[in-house]
């Protein structure tokens, strides 16, 4: 596979580390009343999409970046690939 | 038709023209005491024992393609109990017990080859971690030997012992593993639950769950209506999608396993051989193919295929074990999507939903597992109680941090 | 010369098209037999040529067997090449180019080839039926594992490997192209035309080693000349450009995700030795677009006993009269359902070939017969005769008719395997009766030429041309206004016929696996009729050719039996490789040694130099134990480095422990969240241990980390999770809290670290100190750091730590300094007789003390585990601690790391016993724990370990056993406190 990395171009999906379901960005808050539940779902439950799949990867042979790739687990065609910390500071996670 | 020896004498001398099918086709009925959703190894084997050991034979089983399309067709055909922890241990040496009588047990010959495994160590701490693992599996009633450099060379000479990148040190053997004739586990298992009087029925792909009052009924097919006072699924691949229609979320991912054969060799490697510093593991099948795989290609995906990465690392991974390979020619590469757990372990439970039972998770260990996973299954569904061997395997195990990590990873499912 | 060659060559006709000239002959060695052939053979054109028929046996009746085709699509011509290291089984004698000295064996047969004593199984076929196993061989019980499945296994596979080590290397590379042009036949010949004149960067691969295709087997003209004149000025035009990479021999395997290619080019198997040269050379190929221009290939049809030797493809027949000019028989009949096959009558008619018959399954002639050849219309050829070779063939007439070579052909299959890779299906045409390439093809892929379906001349020209001008222009490039060569289209109508009822004998579709028409009516008979059970339950298409001449035909047969039709019935799906490839090829130089990187640390020479023993940790090499002269166990040395790093001093290179730095008005709150225990408040110029979770709650490494400045933190971690725990730091900080302001940097190698421990390691110490420095006990204690210099103005960092439990240090330096650190520091110490020390020693001395190491921190121990969970902050937000108050990890039965020690002291401990209660049985239940880590302390002059068992820490004192079962030792063990050594830490203090 190759993944085109906003900064640097095409790259081999090789050179690449997988994490996961982009969802793990979603830290729950720790004080939240349901915390216990809201870490059990965050860290073990997964929509495990068949289809469109937001999903963490991270360029360890790289600059170091993680980045978010849209691709489709059913063809592998990627549609959409974003710098991680953009996504999150876009999507306002809680410092 | 039972086979025996008698019959098929007979049948090779008068043509073979006698011979039944092994299962029959028939048409889904409108309603059954139990419904089987996956004709795979374990929704088979689940059947097999519903019927054998329960007594419960209005069972239907039922499957989207061609049964024993999924894992069981596409696995490398191992099978062996050399498991460290508690939850797991015993529950695999009851499926290595169950292997050792199979055969007799379902008349129908799937060649269980009790030739071992080795697992090499290449580190002091990676022995002694063989240590406590060979011990765990004493302790439940498994076999285990562990082996130092010059027990290894008597086993594997071909290996690399002298240009190494990380040298043998060492290896956890268990004799009783071996491999076994995977195509037939399923068709062993469909023909004898057939015989009992369990539908198989092929072609028949599950859309949707009929649910009232949080009880599950039955299920819509793409060939109508069934109903079940029971439904159990066991779909590992689909597991995700098939639940999702009954609104469940589940600790699974879905990834590929990518496997290898090579062309027909003559007999040279004696039982499963796995190389504890590459990823990389191989066995000879009774047709001469050098079975051979490694990790999984990393990523979620459901598409039965893999990339070129992983191909070129397991075969890295041979050639740095065992050098005499580089001639051997790689014929055939496939993939299989597992249910990737988050402990690495399966589940065999109750779901929320009442009637609705769940079965799957099982990695890319599998195939070992099909006859204890049949088993127990076919227990929880016939008296609403997990087995003995398998109270661990909960699907709500992560809530109150009873994990069964093996290899001690975590919560990542790309990494067990 | 010339004449002997000729004399043993007696079906070579002509000279074909063979590279050089005929004077210069290659001799060769087969099943002994010396032989000679020439440049532009392959071994089985050769083999014709000398008249060698049975060069093979089957898989499971060991029929004999000869050549059947002339490509990879080869079933039958099986060798072992070459000998020794460089031994290559089941290599297809249809593509092996001949080379002087060349030497191969026949394989898979006991005895002699002619005389094969396995032959016995073709007398037993009626119980080797289809499937047969599955319902025999279980009686009685004890017999499978003990009888029959060793004779099954002995007899299983087809050739041998040598059992040595592969003598060739290999390569890989990458390759970068706009259009990749698979396959150089005529349709990939003018679309590389067309796309370079275009401009585009074209690269063309075809596993041949003459490129041209069917150019070279056939008669047809191209452009106005004959059409392998122009394929080879087309290649010789191809090769001219600058933007055209032309690759013979090379096979395209694999397409994968994204237009990336697998290729395999063999750079010397065509050589009778590699010459140091890389053997064969494993691309990756990414391309833009790529035009699959694979070709087709024939079929057979089956009738009884259609495996003999002499039996072939028709068109191969005829690549063997033109190309190698070599007939396959002196007496040859034609066997055929379409026009094709008459074209190979009519060349080998034209070369003086005997043609004794031509059976067409149709009605109507298409061409006008050779001269004295019978044809019969509307027949069948219902069977042979021939032991070891074809003699005879009985016609549906029953007429028999003496031929010793039979050309057969069923149609042609397009070779669409690589469309399917990415699970594509193929589609049924009618017209030619044979699969073409599905609508889901791979991404940025197309089909041009016999493998779309276009199986005429002048069609799969203007196909090629036509392709490449929209696939250029889909990547930008003006096509060019060039136009397509100019050729006919020949006649190729078929009329689809797949077998002939063959009564009681058998008629073969998997000539390889010995899979029979029979053997798929009796799949469907018994219920096997999805495609993939048949090909399960019969094995058919599993052999080396993977059924490229054999799938069609048998769902053929399958389609008769259901009475769907051939598309109802499917296609099983072409998974890659389209041809074999070595292994060795796909392993590349990752072998041996080189199998992965090594890492050295700066001062590895001066370890080597001092004679130290290396462990492999990771991908490092560390010292293990440094020997001395007189010392024979590694025992004695590790004793000596223990007890003297206890008595005076010892140093011992930590430069793997992983080193990241930390930078930012943030890093401070940043370390609170990565770390379970408090960061925050941690004063400048001071060092903590830290304990990093998991999210889940589980230990995932630990180390130190030292303050420097209130915006920079140096950290260690362990060597064996360096890599990802700087990953994890990354997500947390770019995933996590982007917000806060911190940053992360990798020194592991740019920093070289020491550990200076033992009573003596202040004194040596302020030997290299500069003298600005203070590091008495008052100003520089117990847990301190500094940013320092030594050796007149070498920068480095001081830290005030110890693992040992002694009075200790770590030194850090810019990595360039590490060597000559080490010297230095060896040279300082002679007064206190310092020694070095490896990592078994550092090992000892850390079991000593109890602390956990990689046998610990396993990723199952959690802080309570390890008897720290008071130090998990509940008053703050931090990875791991939320899941860790999990109520099965907080149990009051949870294992805890506690020490261990022989109750009887002479005895040895040893790691990975697990711990029973004395009298108890020895089984999972009773189980309580396990021994994680031992060591014989040279101090305490006993083993002692530590190790995990339930409540440990409120069970000191206790007695249970240690159980080690595979090491056969069950001894009685006391429960001790963790820190077998100095137990109050005075000496660290000191």
């Amino acid at each position: 596979m190759i993944i085109n990395h906003p900064l640097l171009g095409p790259r081999d999906a090789s050179e690449f580390v997988y994490l996961g379901d982009a969802a793990l960005m979603k830290r729950p808050d720790w004080q939240a009343d349901d915390a216990a539940q809201q870490f059990y779902e965050y860290l073990y439950l997964r929509d495990n999409i068949a289809g469109q799949h937001r999903e963490l990867w991270y360029h360890e042979q790289g600059d170091r970046s993680w980045l978010v790739v849209t691709r489709n687990t059913e063809t592998h065609e990627i549609t959409a690939v974003e710098l991680a910390r953009d996504v999150a500071t876009r999507e306002g996670h809680a410092v | 038709m039972r086979y025996s020896a008698f019959t098929v004498i007979k049948q090779a001398l008068t043509g073979h023209k006698d011979w039944k099918p092994a299962w029959r086709d028939p048409e889904p009925r409108s309603e059954y005491d139990v419904i089987i959703i996956g004709g795979g190894g374990h929704g088979l084997a689940t059947a097999y024992y519903l019927a054998k050991e329960h007594g419960i034979t209005n069972v239907a089983v039922l499957e989207k393609g061609w049964i024993g399309g999924g894992n069981v067709g596409r696995n490398t055909t191992i099978i062996r109990s050399n498991y460290l922890l508690p939850g797991n241990e015993p529950f695999y040496e009851l499926s290595m017990k169950l292997w050792e009588n199979l055969e007799q047990d379902f008349n129908y010959n799937a060649m269980v080859s009790q030739r071992g495994i080795l697992n090499l160590s290449h580190s002091d701490p990676q022995q002694d971690a063989y240590a406590r693992r060979g011990n765990a599996m004493q302790l439940a009633g498994a076999d285990s030997v562990l082996l130092d450099k010059a027990g290894v060379e008597k086993l594997c000479p071909f290996l690399d012992f002298d240009n190494a990148r990380f040298p043998i040190k060492g290896g956890l053997w268990q004799p009783r593993a071996g491999t076994v004739r995977h195509d037939a586990v399923a068709w062993g298992y469909a023909r004898g639950a057939d015989t009992r009087g369990v539908d198989i029925i092929q072609n028949c792909e599950v859309t949707g769950f009929l649910m009232e009052n949080g009880q599950c009924l039955g299920v819509e097919t793409s060939r109508g209506t069934i109903k079940a006072k029971k439904v159990a699924v066991a779909v590992a691949g689909s597991s995700s999608r098939v639940m999702a229609k009954a609104g469940m979320r589940l600790p699974i991912e879905s990834h590929v396993l990518q496997a290898f054969v090579s062309e027909g060799l003559k007999p040279i490697i004696p039982g499963v051989v796995t190389f504890g510093a590459g990823h990389f593991y191989v066995s000879q099948s009774d047709k001469g193919g050098l079975v051979f795989g490694g990790d999984i290609d990393g990523y979620n995906t459901y598409a039965q295929r893999g990339n070129l990465p992983t191909v070129e690392d397991v075969c890295e991974g041979g050639m740095a074990l065992m050098p005499m390979i580089g001639r051997a020619r790689l014929l055939r590469m496939w993939g299989g999507v597992m249910d990737m757990s988050m402990d690495g372990s399966p589940y065999i439970d109750k779901t929320h939903v009442e009637g609705l039972y769940f079965n799957g998770g099982w990695c890319y260990g599998g195939f070992k597992a099909t006859p204890a996973s049949g088993w127990c299954y076919a227990h929880l569904v016939a008296t609403g109680q997990p087995h003995p061997v398998a109270t661990e395997y909960r699907l709500d195990r992560f809530v109150s941090g009873k994990m069964i990590d093996e290899k001690g990873v975590g919560a990542q499912p790309n990494l067990h | 010369m010339k004449m002997t060659s000729q004399i043993q060559q007696v079906n070579r006709v002509s000279q074909g098209l063979l590279n050089n000239n005929t004077e210069q002959s290659l001799s060769f060695e087969f099943n002994g037999k010396s032989m000679t052939g020439y440049a532009g053979d392959t071994l089985a054109s050769a083999l014709l040529a000398n008249g060698e028929k049975l060069v093979a046996r089957s898989f499971k009746y060991h029929r004999p067997r000869g050549i059947f085709s002339a490509g990879s699509e080869e079933p039958n011509a099986l060798v072992e090449l070459r000998k020794g290291a460089y031994q290559e089984p089941n290599t297809r004698a249809t593509i092996i180019e001949l080379f002087d000295g060349l030497e191969a064996k026949s394989q898979n047969y006991r005895g002699s080839l002619k005389y094969d004593l396995m032959a016995i199984n073709d007398r037993l076929s009626p119980f080797l039926s289809a499937g047969f196993y599955y319902k025999t061989f279980m009686w009685p019980k004890a017999f499978w594992e003990k009888l029959y499945e060793p004779i099954i296994r002995s007899s299983a596979g087809l050739g041998r490997l040598s059992a040595i080590e592969d003598g060739d290397s290999y390569d890989k590379g990458f390759l970068h192209c706009d259009l990749l042009i698979i396959g150089a036949g005529p349709a990939g010949l003018a679309a590389a035309l067309q796309a370079s004149r275009s401009g585009a960067k074209v690269l063309v691969a075809d596993e041949d080693f003459l490129l041209g295709g069917r150019l070279n087997a056939e008669n047809h003209g191209v452009a106005g000349a004959a059409g392998h004149e122009w394929a080879a000025s087309t290649v010789a035009e191809l090769n001219s450009l600058p933007n055209v990479r032309i690759m013979p021999r090379t096979s395209i395997y694999g397409s994968f995700d994204h237009g990336i290619y697998g290729a395999l080019e063999r750079k010397t198997d065509h050589l009778a030795s590699s010459g140091g040269k890389p053997r064969q050379v494993l691309w990756r190929i990414y391309s833009k677009q790529a035009l699959l221009c694979a070709g087709s290939t024939e079929r057979p049809i089956a009738f009884a006993n259609n495996d003999r030797p002499g039996v072939m493809l028709a068109g191969s027949v005829r690549t063997y009269v033109n190309r190698y000019g070599v007939t396959a028989g002196q007496k040859v009949a034609v066997f055929t359902n379409n026009d094709d096959g008459w074209r190979t009558a009519v060349d080998l008619s034209d070369k003086g070939v005997e043609i004794s018959a031509i059976i067409d399954t149709r009605d109507k002639a298409p061409l006008a017969a050779p001269k004295g050849a019978a044809v019969m219309m509307g027949g069948s050829v219902i069977n042979t005769a021939g032991r070891h070779g074809i003699r005879e063939i009985t016609l549906s007439n029953g007429q028999k008719v003496p031929t010793d070579c039979l050309a057969v052909s069923g149609g042609w299959n397009p070779n669409v395997h690589l469309t399917c890779h990415q699970r594509g299906k193929p589609e049924w045409q009618d017209d030619i009766s044979a699969f073409v390439p599905g609508h889901a093809l791979p991404v940025g892929m197309q089909v041009a030429g016999a493998a779309n379906g276009t199986l005429t001349l002048a069609s799969a020209l203007a196909e090629g041309h036509a392709k490449a001008s929209e696939m250029v222009s889909n990547i930008g490039y003006t096509p060019s206004n060039s136009l397509a060569p100019d050729s006919n289209d020949e006649s190729c109508a078929v009329s689809a016929f797949w077998y002939v009822d063959s009564g009681k004998d058998r008629a073969w579709l998997d000539l390889q696996n010995d899979v029979t028409v029979k053997d798929i009516k009796l799949s469907h008979q018994e219920g096997f009729r999805s495609v993939e059970h048949l090909k399960r339950y019969t094995t058919l298409g599993m052999a080396t050719d993977q059924g490229k001449t054999s799938n069609v035909n048998a769902l053929a047969v399958m389609a008769d039996c259901t009475g769907k039709t051939i598309p109802e019935t499917g296609t099983t799906i072409f998974r890659p490789p389209y041809t074999p490839v070595a292994i060795g090829a796909l392993a590349g130089r990752a072998r041996g040694k080189d199998f992965r990187p090594t890492r050295l640390t700066p001062s590895h020479r001066w370890a080597e130099a001092q004679g130290a023993v290396f462990v492999e940790t990771g991908m490092w090499l560390r010292a293990q134990w440094f020997p001395q002269a007189g010392e024979t166990t590694w025992r004695e040395s590790v004793d000596r480095e223990v007890i003297q790093t206890r008595k005076s001093v010892g140093i011992c290179d930590v430069t793997t422990l992983g080193k990241i730095d930390i930078q930012g008005r943030d890093a401070a709150a940043f370390l609170n969240k990565i770390y379970a225990n408090a960061f925050a408040k941690l004063p400048v110029g001071k060092v903590r241990y830290g304990l990093m979770l998991r999210e889940d709650g589980i230990a995932m490494d630990d180390g130190t980390t030292a303050r420097f400045s209130d915006t920079h933190f140096v950290m260690t971690t362990t060597t064996a999770n360096a890599v990802s725990v700087f990953r994890h730091m990354e997500f947390a900080r770019q995933c996590l809290w982007p917000d806060l302001d911190v940053q992360l940097l990798s020194a592991t190698e740019q920093f070289a670290q020491y550990a200076v421990a033992g009573p003596n390691s202040r004194k040596l110490l302020q030997k290299i100190v500069d003298a600005d420095y203070a590091i008495d006990n008052e100003s520089f204690p117990f847990m301190a750091c500094a940013e320092i210099t030594v050796c007149n103005g070498i920068p480095a960092r001081l830290f005030r730590i110890s693992f040992s439990g002694e009075l200790a240090y770590e030194i850090a330096v810019p990595a360039r300094y590490g060597d000559s650190l080490f010297r230095v520091l060896m040279e300082a110490g002679q007064e206190y007789d310092v020694v070095p020390y490896g990592t078994e020693a550092l090992g000892v001395m850390r079991i000593e003390k109890g602390h956990a190491a990689g046998n610990e921190l396993n990723g199952q121990i959690t802080a309570q585990n390890l008897g720290m969970g008071r130090l998990v902050s509940k008053k703050k937000d931090c990875i791991g601690n939320k899941l860790s108050e999990r109520s099965a990890l907080n149990t009051d039965n949870i294992v805890e790391l506690v020490g261990f020690r022989p109750v009887d002291v002479t005895e040895m401990l040893s790691s990975g016993a697990h711990f029973i209660a004395i009298g108890a049985e020895a089984s999972t239940e009773n189980d309580q724990g396990w021994m994680s880590s031992v060591c014989y302390s040279p101090e305490l002059k006993m083993s002692v370990g530590i190790g995990f068992i339930q409540n440990g820490s409120q069970r000191l004192g206790e007695k249970v056993r240690a159980v080690d079962l595979v090491r056969g030792k069950d001894i009685e063990v006391e429960i001790t406190s963790a820190h077998h050594v100095d137990p109050e830490g005075e000496r660290l203090r000191g």
